[in-house]
């Protein structure tokens, strides 16, 4: 039996086992932190950073996905400091990515009232919709680089390793080995990847061109 | 895109029983997407359940009930490839062809010149609507289904040993494993999605796999040990292994003493089989069968998977006992992480089986021929039952031919491709003097019918799967059937009424028939048998089967829905299922030895057919074919391929892609050449997916005496450059490694 810990989130008291997140302890007392590139199934890569919180005594806002919990911990999910973080994040993450398609961050827009026109005008990620196999599309225009389906191809779930990083900066994207077409990679097109995508980035074949004929039509 | 609604169902492919969620819109399937926090697959699918649906939307779905323009006659049946040789007919026509037909054959040769194959594709409400239509109204126990082709061997063993015939444990222990043992089994490509988890038990806890095939499959490149044994020598190996376990006593004696019998005799007939011995037979090191032998009996749990390199063998019964000998001798039973685990090949092989859809069982493995157990189904049907067994699907194919067998009832199933030795299967449905098909395609046998009854598909209709750790799960209604097409259990509903309706009418024109009898009682009862068969839904079905059905009890409609699936044996509503089995004895009481000895019966390589020929399954095809090949999964591995070691390639002056005559005693086959060290050298493996290619035209009908399966896994073929290239198929002039479905290519 693992030692407990007890914390206060937003003046309550919480005692969790050692080891439990603090988005985890959160939700146990029903105060739900939003996340994006979190997923339940995964290891936590705490890239997104929608997660952020404020911990009493350290300098920087603390990603709650990942961070563990302390004894004696004074956490506060909703203080203008994290108000506004979470705010900038999905406004620069809209300046850059098409997320017409990510229903759960626009209902994150909605709730932190992020101006998704603030950084208008900055570069767009602009990416080719490669359709190279009989299964899916991957259109990285859409993608926010939660990391999730590199994840769950890799020791996640799928053992495969098709996926990884490519480039680096605004050209960083989600890639193959040397780019090549998925066809010549490890993938076993179990589609684990499209199943867990926050995002319109990767589709089945047949949604993606049932939804092309309709606005031809 | 936005879903109109997302219906929660089963997979329909694997024994895995993945939960699926099929987005639908305008009444098509656009994504199938699976539940995160739902057992078996939690979020998880494979290339066939995620992508490989779509055959549900396929423009050569069956529409309406279709009748043969010309009669055939036994002996001259032909094949009806074009939809010109048929002509579409009402329900109503169909259906009383198809009573008037069967009538006909019962009244004039009995009920037994008569055989349904039941369906390991359909629910378990469609199967126990059909064996209890030919049990209770037909009057015969010729019930069976592919698990004869399949896990019968397995089957046979279990109950031999241990009177059970399922995995002892679930999927979802397969996480924290600590040792397992993977045999016959490729289980990458043929349970994706329990490989996995397999996968993770290794990478993240550090469980060790012992992979013991011929075929060096994926899961190998997991694996602490590999032991490459020769074709057909397992019991050899799994014998020396057991002889390791006994000398080096390693095994448990606890459990010995208190949970077997027949140990003294058993070990007697260890003491020669030394892992020298084996090596010689086998080929694999003695060393490695020592250190396999010690990785299984010292861990603290240790579990067996096997599939069909086990059970589709002359000797797949004594090839199951030697690993269910093993896992009693060493105690590997009846507590979490172990356990005795055949991975079920079918959506609801395992369904099927439980749903008596077997010539010598009704439900859940209640013997026929006990009595007792008869007089139940007799009253729960309102008919007197046939006592002795039926026949197999094997020993039907040879009782066609000799004229015993004349009408034949398929409810779904391919056995023109999945049958071995085609060519003397093909012979014996041509010898069929009526025979009817209830299917949702044309398939390579139901062209030879004379009706042909369309059905819905999985997603089409309601009922349930059972999985292949005896999870019952529900199979939903996402979409409409096409045309008039309609659920199997609809289907046999009514032919099952309108039978008992023309007995009571006209059985009295027949007073010396043989099944006057049976006709008489029919009479007398049609009025309650009528009632009885009076379903307006699967739930009633599903109900009526539990409550002739221990094991089944605690199973309710209204559980699934909460609980999502449920593990028999559940014999009460408030028994939480069973994830695991034999916590405290075995349903035989104790556990058997049984002696095996390593015998030599398959074909075996000569001068003119100097290699071995093992058939199976790829990732991204089905059986045979019917379904994934009007699937997108057909694009990217649209035609047969023969693989065959680098060394033979090279031996024989082979290319990758090359074409070939594949040949043995039975049959031919042109395909192309897939160089890959999957398959060790002198053995070469097709998959059986492709009917322009049928593997199993080559394959040998030979059979094990006990449970009647064929020797799918070996036989003796040649392979020379193919005399003419057949026309190609659209994809296939993409160089095979150039696909993307192969993904260990090996420079030729």
């Amino acid at each position: 039996m693992k030692n407990s810990v007890t914390l206060t989130i937003d003046s309550q008291n919480v005692t969790v086992p050692e080891g439990t997140s603090i988005a985890d302890a959160a939700e146990s007392i029903g105060i739900k932190i939003p996340t994006i590139c979190y997923h339940p199934s995964l290891t936590p890569p705490a890239i997104c950073r929608v997660c952020t919180v404020e911990v009493e005594g350290q300098r920087t806002l603390q990603p709650a996905c990942v961070v563990p919990v302390g004894e004696g911990m004074h956490v506060k999910t909703d203080t203008d400091r994290v108000k506004t973080a979470r705010k900038v994040i999905l406004e620069l993450l809209a300046s850059t990515v098409n997320l017409e398609e990510a229903p759960e961050i626009q209902e994150q827009i909605d709730e932190t009232g992020a101006d998704t026109e603030r950084f208008e005008g900055g570069v767009k990620r602009h990416f080719e919709v490669k359709e190279d196999n009989p299964f899916y599309i991957r259109d990285y225009a859409q993608c926010i680089m939660c990391w999730r389906c590199i994840q769950v191809c890799a020791d996640d779930v799928q053992n495969t390793y098709a996926l990884t990083w490519g480039k680096r900066g605004l050209e960083s994207h989600v890639a193959t080995f040397l780019d090549e077409a998925m066809p010549n990679t490890t993938c076993v097109f179990c589609g684990n990847c499209v199943g867990i995508c926050p995002t319109g980035a990767l589709k089945g074949l047949i949604e993606y061109r049932s939804e092309q004929k309709k606005e031809q039509e | 895109m936005k879903a109109d609604k997302v219906v929660k169902s089963t997979c329909p492919y694997c024994g895995v029983g993945c939960q699926v969620l099929l987005n639908v819109k305008e009444d098509r399937i656009f994504r199938v997407d699976a539940p995160f926090d739902e057992a078996p697959n939690f979020g998880r699918l494979c290339v066939k359940g995620r992508f490989g649906t779509d055959y549900v939307h396929h423009s050569g779905r069956l529409k309406t009930p279709l009748i043969r323009k010309t009669p055939q006659s036994p002996g001259n049946r032909t094949r009806a490839d074009s939809l010109e040789d048929w002509r579409e007919a009402s329900w109503d026509e169909a259906m009383e062809m198809v009573v008037t037909r069967l009538l006909d054959l019962r009244w004039r040769y009995g009920a037994d010149s008569i055989t349904t194959n039941v369906c390991a594709k359909a629910t378990n409400e469609d199967n126990y609507l059909m064996m209890k239509y030919f049990r209770s109204i037909i009057g015969t126990n010729n019930v069976d289904h592919c698990t004869r082709l399949c896990h019968a061997g397995s089957v046979a063993a279990l109950q031999l040993a241990i009177n059970s015939s399922a995995m002892s444990n679930s999927i979802a222990e397969m996480k924290d494993l600590e040792c397992f043992i993977i045999t016959g089994s490729n289980t990458a490509d043929n349970h994706p999605v329990i490989s996995t988890f397999l996968k993770q038990a290794i990478t993240q806890n550090g469980a060790k796999l012992i992979v013991i095939d011929p075929r060096r499959t994926e899961m190998c490149e997991f694996a602490e040990l590999h032991l490459q044994q020769n074709p057909e020598t397992d019991t050899a190996l799994f014998n020396a292994m057991a002889h390791v376990v006994v000398k080096e006593k390693l095994y448990d004696k606890e459990f010995v003493e208190e949970r077997t019998e027949g140990f003294s005799d058993y070990i007697k007939s260890l003491e020669e089989k030394t892992p020298e011995w084996a090596e010689r037979i086998t080929g694999v090191p003695a060393d490695g069968i020592r250190q396999a032998a010690r990785m299984y009996a010292n861990a603290k749990a240790a579990a067996i998977y096997w599939g069909m390199g086990i059970s589709q063998s002359v000797h797949g019964t004594d090839n199951a006992l030697t690993l269910i000998n093993l896992a009693l001798l060493c105690g590997q039973i009846g507590r979490p992480g172990t356990g005795l685990n055949p991975l079920r090949g079918q959506n609801n092989v395992q369904g099927c089986s439980d749903s008596g859809g077997m010539p010598n069982v009704y439900t859940a493995y209640q013997k026929l021929t006990e009595p007792a157990i008869r007089q139940k189904f007799e009253k729960a049907w309102h008919s007197s039952l046939p006592t002795e067994p039926g026949l197999t699907t094997t020993e039907m194919v040879d009782e066609i031919l000799t004229g015993s067998v004349k009408g034949w009832y398929v409810m779904g199933e391919n056995p023109l491709m999945s049958e071995p030795n085609l060519n003397h299967a093909r012979q014996a449905v041509e010898q069929l003097e009526f025979y009817v098909a209830q299917d949702i395609f044309f398939n390579e046998t139901n062209v030879y019918a004379d009706v042909i009854l369309p059905s819905a598909a999985f997603a089409e209709k309601e009922g349930t799967f059972t999985n292949s750790d005896r999870r019952v799960q529900r199979v939903r209604q996402a979409i409409n059937p096409p045309g008039e097409a309609r659920p199997d259990w609809m289907i046999v509903r009514e032919i099952a009424k309108r039978t008992l309706n023309a007995i009571s009418r006209e059985a009295d024109k027949h007073p010396d028939a043989p099944t006057r009898e049976l006709d008489r009682t029919i009479q007398r009862n049609a009025e309650k048998m009528l009632a009885n068969w009076d379903y307006s839904h699967p739930n009633e079905i599903w109900d009526e089967m539990r409550a002739v059905t221990d094991p089944f009890f605690g199973i309710t409609y209204e559980r699934l829905e909460k609980e999502g699936g449920v593990h028999w044996p559940c014999p009460s509503l408030e028994h939480p299922g069973s994830p695991y089995l034999f916590e405290d004895d075995f349903p035989s009481g104790r556990g058997k030895f049984f002696t095996v000895e390593y015998t030599n019966d398959s074909e075996m390589v000569d001068e003119e057919y100097p290699l071995f020929l093992s058939t199976g399954r790829l990732l991204y095809h089905w059986h045979g074919g019917t379904m994934t090949r009007a699937s997108s999964l057909d694009q990217i591995w649209p035609e047969c391929t023969v693989e065959m070691h680098p060394n033979d390639a090279a031996k024989y002056n082979f290319e990758m892609g090359d074409w070939v005559d594949v040949s043995s005693r039975r049959g031919i086959i042109t395909a192309r050449l897939l160089v890959t060290k999957r398959s060790p050298e002198g053995a070469i493996f097709i998959p059986f997916h492709f009917a322009e290619a049928a593997a199993n035209t080559l394959t040998n009908n030979l059979i094990d005496p006990r449970a009647k399966i064929p020797d799918y896994k070996i036989c003796a073929v040649k392979v020379v450059p193919a005399e003419s290239v057949p026309t190609h198929r659209e994809g296939s002039h993409i160089p095979l490694e150039d696909r993307g479905a192969i993904k260990d290519t090996v420079p030729g």
